[in-house]
């Protein structure tokens, strides 16, 4: 399904979080959920990606919480988001998918071990969560992704284009691109 | 069978969304109706795909659009997955006669007896505006509803506002 509606309608740009060499041959760019178990499986074969490609890939995140499916998956995006402002977005980012399972069944509680683990303060984290601009962030996100095809979580979009199929092709997919461009 | 397309009349229907109430299209002459038709409750792609739909909502709303979905189970069936799923919108039974409804809209899959994965966005006149046609496996996302929506003459104030603003103006 490569048309119009498959394509990343919001180009990345420094409003994003962003991994990786800016010049790189290849921008991966998820559209995640903390608490989507898909994509908790996804996380550590990004890892390897980004291992595997190195100075070749760019990763990029974007929230995408189904938030009545997974009712902690917009206070763990709001969590990661209050983070940023203290430069640990993708400290959180890692810490929510290593420990889904651990803080997912227990919610807001669970979340707060998050803020430990990292040395957060929590009531200078709990004042940024009031910030109107963490929500507006998340919805913005989440509104790019639905005009660019986004249809479920985790979506991937290698160079702008929808991904569609298994993990192991993906991989192969972000190879040759890079193969090309050598 | 082919599916009903853009300037048709939108086909008329009454349909159970529980065993004690229905829905019919003409409760929502001047506000637009996106008819989501769907193979049935339960498969995961349909489930993700009704997920999402459920998250937008507000946008839809925002838009002066209803969601119906639509799909050949029981009301029982639909009670328990919107129950389970958390669902906020009409999960349509067209049951009795089997598949009256995604017939009358040209998207009665008579093999396997179910609706074929189909979207409808009708305006509050009842005309069809757009259509789309999904393989069966293939969740479509929402950009295709959104932009319909959004190119609706009645919604054309929006495209003026960024969205954002048109979200979080009073």
């Amino acid at each position: 399904m490569l048309h119009e509606d498959a394509i990343l309608a919001v180009p990345v740009s420094a409003h994003d979080h962003a991994q990786g060499n800016a010049h790189a041959v290849v921008t991966l760019v998820e559209y995640g959920d903390f608490q989507c178990p898909a994509c908790g499986s996804a996380y550590p074969l990004v890892k390897q990606i980004q291992h595997r490609y190195a100075g070749n890939l760019r990763f990029v995140f974007r929230h995408f919480p189904l938030s009545q499916a997974h009712p902690y998956a917009h206070l763990a995006a709001e969590l990661a988001e209050a983070a940023a402002v203290e430069g640990q977005f993708w400290a959180m980012h890692d810490w929510l998918y290593e420990n889904q399972a651990a803080w997912a069944p227990h919610g807001a509680a669970g979340l707060e071990a998050g803020m430990r683990a990292l040395g957060l303060d929590e009531a200078i984290i709990a004042a940024t969560l009031r910030n109107p601009d963490i929500d507006a962030h998340i919805r913005r996100d989440f509104m790019g992704g639905v005009r660019s095809g986004v249809n479920g979580t985790p979506s991937f979009y290698v160079n702008g284009y929808l991904y569609q199929g298994d993990f192991d092709s993906l991989v192969h997919s972000i190879g040759r691109v890079i193969a090309r461009q050598h | 069978m082919t599916m009903l397309a853009a300037s048709t009349a939108a086909p008329e229907f009454t349909l159970h969304s529980t065993p004690d109430q229905s829905v019919s299209l003409k409760e929502f002459r001047s506000r637009n109706v996106i008819l989501a038709f769907y193979p049935a409750d339960w498969s995961p792609v349909c489930s993700d795909q009704l997920a999402l739909y459920n998250e937008l909502l507000d946008e839809f709303a925002r838009l002066n659009a209803q969601l119906l979905a639509i799909s050949v189970d029981g009301v029982w069936s639909h009670a328990a997955l919107a129950r389970d799923r958390k669902y906020h919108f009409p999960l349509l039974s067209d049951f009795e006669p089997k598949g009256q409804v995604a017939r009358a809209y040209g998207v009665y899959e008579e093999q396997a007896g179910v609706a074929q994965r189909a979207l409808f966005v009708i305006d509050g006149d009842g005309v069809i505006r757009w259509s789309y046609l999904s393989p069966m496996g293939v969740n479509p996302g929402a950009a295709g509803i959104v932009k319909a929506l959004e190119a609706l003459p009645s919604n054309n104030i929006q495209k003026t506002l960024p969205i954002d603003a048109a979200r979080e103006a009073p």
